[in-house]
């Protein structure tokens, strides 16, 4: 289809401000804009037909199944999309003096106070925008408290090899060195390499439980003890807390920090790729070290401060306010008996669909999964030729996202399956069948996965080309 | 009540039984019993009606302004309906990151017309796909600046204080030295930037433009020095000045950077905005997060695809210099929408009303004994002046009448103007500023 | 290294005899005082299609075993090691632009040419090197 440009016609627009009512008054000639520029010239009915155009080459979470690992693809209610439209809070400058502010605040502090109680934590910053950007400030939060401490030797922090990549790439950019792990034969925290590794040099670890492979990890006491004792901080990598919610705690399994995704776990759209929110909670002795502009009760009422060892700010104002305000009509709605049925029926979906398809495909580990489960796709990849990428292609031509693909890094040709809470058993039937369609395909007829997907608005893409010679803009 | 599960509780029954168990909490058997938990200490769950009763009468608690004098990093621009319409399609809202992309074109697309909009908008070679915003996108800048001989940053004291202190965390944790380049008139001291440039070590300079003041900077002469020490330049852009500025191009900086909140965002107590990001080609590869590239599919039509992925952290892990794994699309999407609607000529409007409003406004407020322009410089729709009463005192007294002042700063009270405020809004406070001032 | 084609297919042995090789698939070429380095058939067929290189400059210097250059294809990047250390005289700078030309020619397509040789990684001849590919195949 075209682009927007190639619909551009000169002379064609919309008419949006009116005449200037005060005298006009130009830039100096140094400081004006010389270099010529483009946007496209268009009609609003066009617009409005370009992007209708657009949206139908897009499968989002309502076009149907969405069984993305690692990212949560539950349905996004529409009542939060609503009060987050409220021009209270639309309508807010970041700037208002606190007594105009006090519903706003309201609602960043009555979220810290609900997740905190969720997670087990004592304290929590909604600045940071995403799950990254979280793990960055949580990792500054250990940080800063080991260098109060006078502890600047230790600099190195734990990750495991089946980490999210995020977790290394956080922890090189706060300025720790990593160490990596390996895993057991269950994909769990191999606890002999977890006591080699640490010493006086540990800073902290990283760990995601349950794990990327979708695997509660049962030693976790022993994990949180064994850093602790050896003078480490653990940090929980929320990406995976919606298997747990209302039933077991990172605080209560010796996690001082924590990052959540409310964009994952609290119902928040993904909006394409952002804006996400990546609360990050801590344990009260950590508290002084959160970002600034933490929201406190007064006397007066609710008001912003300077936490006393802040790190400083990680983002220009309070965070991804309106995707707060959705995590907070979710969090309403559901109250204590419905996160933990949302985690336990999110459960019970994975495990529904792993005991469907294990007589099908490989697992990659036996036994009851959390949220999601882990397949292994090498046996069809040497025997057939058909990858997880191939399979992957094959589902987007019968209506179904796939799964993520070849990740966590330690299994091969492998996909992650995480059904969410949101779906019926119908759609896990039909989700059912359709995976074990594909595989009989692949057995009798390789060839054909190898053409998928036949019936999306475009084929595979040439990524090579796009990477050898970046195009990234249109002349 | 309040559940978003669509199974009955026979049909869980029948999938616990296909997985062999008895009740919901064998699925959490290896969960060690000393933490399991017994119950949240949270109210139980509501209705619609009444989480919607609930979230409205706290959107009641906050004071919504008519008329706002009021920027400082967050602008009240007029967002045209469209914006709102296209950005509110559920596709585009619960659509994650385009991994797969013949099914994200749609996205693809949107972020690849972005990019070139950031491109025509800045002057610029290449843009990304976003970051988290204006403050996280001079971090980022910051970060790309650096390498083994270079390890310093230098940033104005003229820009937002709130960016100066994102750039100082992230520099924190990456160990880079970020150095205050002090301030002189409300512009960046030249003289004092000159000799700070002396030190080989510095691998870039960030200046604001306009600057937190207002105050427009010498951009030009900026890049001059820095290049000629051999360091970078990051320009931090307002996105609706830069429809009637010079741009980043034209002043050379290497990398243009900004907050996108302009570009049809509401201010929305600061959140979610919007980082844009644009470098010259040189700088290609080193730019952060994700990147929208044209390609061909396997039929030979054109098609797009997020490209330059080996620079990303889920490749480089430990040796990635970003982490960030995502964009702000929806954000993205919106400022597309914005400069589309609004076209180049509505930009350049809406960026001349906002500076010749200011410059009404200074007049008028200026005529009022003790109030006097701060600084003297030329300045774009912000600027400081004195105030001859506690600051507070007057703008406790402006809110009484509707109106969100200007920001009280420490060398006064910093005033913005944008196209939405009316000449009726600007006399209006000037009469309110006017007896209350004597 | 991504897991999707490291196995299964045979492998092409072209190594010149005239070259040594590094275990981590680099090939050195000595020209009198100064040496060629690049990447092996082996190592350019295991990465796939190469998207583009990053090189040092001119005058940098280089340490036997530590990264010197990298490689990026769609789906990763990997370090180059340098066999020597010395300084780096040349670089061919045609692959900037031209990555695929080690796809397609990895014993034409050098990286640097390093002189100063001060020091040098344990080398392997043709023979030893193909023992190297055959394990991890």
């Amino acid at each position: 289809m075209k682009l927007i440009f190639e619909k551009s016609r000169e002379g064609i627009g919309c008419s949006i401000l009116p005449d200037c009512d005060v005298p006009v008054c130009s830039l100096s000639d140094g400081q004006k804009r010389q270099e010529a520029w483009k946007l496209p010239q268009i009609a609003e009915v066009d617009i409005s037909r370009h992007y209708k155009e657009l949206v139908k080459r897009v499968h989002g979470v309502n076009d149907g199944f969405y069984p993305l690992g690692s990212c949560t693809m539950k349905y996004n209610p529409q009542v939060n999309e609503e009060m987050a439209k409220l021009p209270g809070f639309t309508g807010i400058h970041p700037l208002q003096p606190a007594d105009t502010v006090q519903g706003c605040l309201s609602v960043i502090k009555e979220l810290e106070t609900d997740l905190c109680e969720i997670t087990g934590m004592d304290g929590m910053t909604m600045q940071p925008a995403a799950g990254a950007h979280g793990e960055f400030t949580g990792l500054l939060l250990i940080k800063a408290y080991l260098q109060a401490k006078g502890e600047t030797k230790r600099t190195k922090i734990i990750v495991p090899d089946s980490a999210h990549g995020t977790n290394p790439a956080s922890a090189s950019m706060a300025g720790f060195d990593i160490v990596n792990i390996p895993s057991n034969e269950e994909g769990c925290v191999d606890l002999e390499a977890l006591r080699a590794a640490v010493g006086e040099d540990t800073a902290g670890l990283m760990l995601t439980n349950p794990n990327t492979v979708g695997i509660f990890d049962k030693n976790i006491l022993d994990i949180t003890s064994i850093i602790h004792e050896a003078g480490g901080l653990c940090y929980y990598d929320g990406a995976n807390l919606n298997a747990i919610m209302g039933i077991v705690r990172p605080g209560d399994m010796g996690f001082d920090v924590i990052h959540l995704n409310l964009h994952k776990t609290f119902s928040t759209p993904h909006g394409g790729g952002g804006p996400g929110a990546g609360a990050v909670g801590c344990k009260e002795f950590l508290k002084p070290f959160l970002p600034d502009d933490y929201v406190v009760e007064t006397e007066s009422g609710l008001a912003m401060v300077t936490p006393e060892q802040t790190i400083g700010r990680v983002k220009e104002f309070y965070g991804n306010f309106l995707v707060v305000v959705k995590a907070l009509a979710y969090v309403k709605t559901l109250g204590k008996e419905g996160i933990p049925e949302a985690s336990s029926n999110a459960v019970l979906n994975a495990n529904y669909m792993r005991v469907c398809l294990k007589d099908t495909y490989d697992m990659a580990y036996e036994g009851i999964c959390m949220h999601e489960f882990v397949m292994t796709l090498e046996k069809l990849h040497h025997d057939k030729d058909v990858s997880a990428l191939d399979v992957a292609k094959m589902l987007l031509d019968n209506g179904i996202h796939p799964p993520t693909m070849y990740f966590p890094l330690i299994v091969h040709e492998a996909l992650m399956v995480e059904p969410t809470e949101t779906e019926s058993k119908e759609t896990l039937d039909h989700a059912v069948e359709v995976f074990k369609k594909i595989y009989a395909t692949a057995m009798e007829n390789p060839e054909i996965l190898h053409q998928c997907p036949m019936t999306t608005p475009v084929g595979r893409l040439d990524e090579v080309r796009a990477a050898r010679n970046p195009v990234l803009k249109y002349e | 009540m309040g559940s978003y599960v669509p199974s009955t509780a026979d049909e869980r029954k029948q999938m616990l039984n296909a997985v062999g168990l008895s009740s919901m909490d064998d699925l959490y058997s290896d969960v060690p019993s000393n933490v399991k938990l017994d119950s949240l200490n949270l109210p139980s769950g509501k209705s619609e009606l009444t989480v919607a009763a609930e979230m409205e009468e706290l959107a009641d608690k906050n004071v919504v302004f008519k008329s706002i004098f009021r920027g400082a990093g967050s602008y009240n621009h007029y967002i045209p309906a469209i914006v709102k319409s296209v950005t509110s399609k559920e596709e585009f809202l619960t659509a994650y990151t385009p991994y797969q992309a013949e099914v994200s074109q749609g996205i693809l697309q949107s972020i690849f017309e972005y990019q070139t909009m950031i491109c025509e908008l800045t002057g610029m070679d290449v843009s990304n796909a976003s970051v988290y915003d204006g403050a996280s996108a001079a971090a980022e800048a910051v970060a790309m600046c650096k390498d083994r001989k270079r390890t310093k940053a230098l940033i104005s004291a003229t820009a937002h204080p709130h960016v100066i202190q994102t750039v100082q965390t992230y520099c924190m944790g990456a160990g880079t030295e970020c150095i205050v380049v002090p301030a002189k008139d409300g512009k960046t001291d030249m003289e004092a930037l000159g000799s700070l440039l002396e030190d080989k070590g510095v691998a870039c300079v960030y200046v604001q433009q306009p600057n937190f003041y207002g105050q427009m900077e010498d951009c030009d002469g900026v890049s001059a020095l820095a290049h000629d020490k051999g360091a970078k330049f990051i320009m931090g852009c307002n996105p609706i000045a830069l429809a009637i500025m010079k741009t980043p191009k034209e002043c050379g900086a290497d990398i243009a950077v900004g907050e996108g909140q302009p570009l049809g965002m509401p201010m929305a107590f600061g959140g979610p905005y919007l980082g844009f990001m644009a470098a010259t080609k040189a700088m290609m590869r080193k730019l952060p997060g994700r990147i929208v590239g044209e390609t061909v599919d396997v039929h030979g039509e054109r098609a797009f695809v997020l490209t330059l992925q080996a620079r990303e952290q889920h490749i480089r892990r430990e040796k990635a210099s970003s982490n960030i794994c995502s964009n702000q699309a929806l954000c993205a999407l919106t400022a597309s929408v914005y400069m589309t609607a609004m076209g180049k000529e509505g930009m350049q409007e809406a960026a001349t009303q906002c500076l010749s409003k200011a410059h009404y406004l200074a007049d008028q407020l200026t005529s009022i004994d003790g109030v006097d322009l701060v600084y003297t410089g030329e300045y774009f729709h912000e600027f400081v002046t004195t105030c001859p009463v506690d600051k507070e005192v007057l703008l406790k007294e402006l809110e009484k009448e509707g109106i969100l002042g200007g920001y009280p700063i420490e060398e006064g009270i910093l005033w913005c103007t944008t196209e939405k405020n009316t000449k009726a809004q600007i006399d209006a406070l000037v009469s309110a500023v006017r007896r209350v001032v004597k | 290294m991504a897991s999707e084609d490291a196995e299964s297919e045979d492998i092409r042995m072209n190594t010149p005899k005239d070259l040594l090789y590094t275990k981590s698939h680099e090939w050195v070429r000595m020209d009198g005082d100064a040496a060629y380095v690049g990447l092996t058939d082996f190592a350019q067929d295991a990465l796939g299609d190469l998207v583009f290189v990053n090189l040092p400059e001119v005058g940098d210097a280089v340490e036997a075993g530590e990264v010197f250059a990298d490689v990026e294809s769609v789906k990763a990047v990997s370090d180059v090691y340098s066999p020597l250390t010395g300084e780096v005289e040349e670089i061919n700078e045609e692959l900037l632009d031209a990555p695929e030309k080690i796809n397609e020619d990895p014993y034409g397509a050098w990286f640097v040419k390093v002189a100063n040789i001060s020091d040098k990684e344990e080398l392997l001849s043709a023979e030893e090197y193909e023992k190297v590919c055959e394990e991890e195949a």
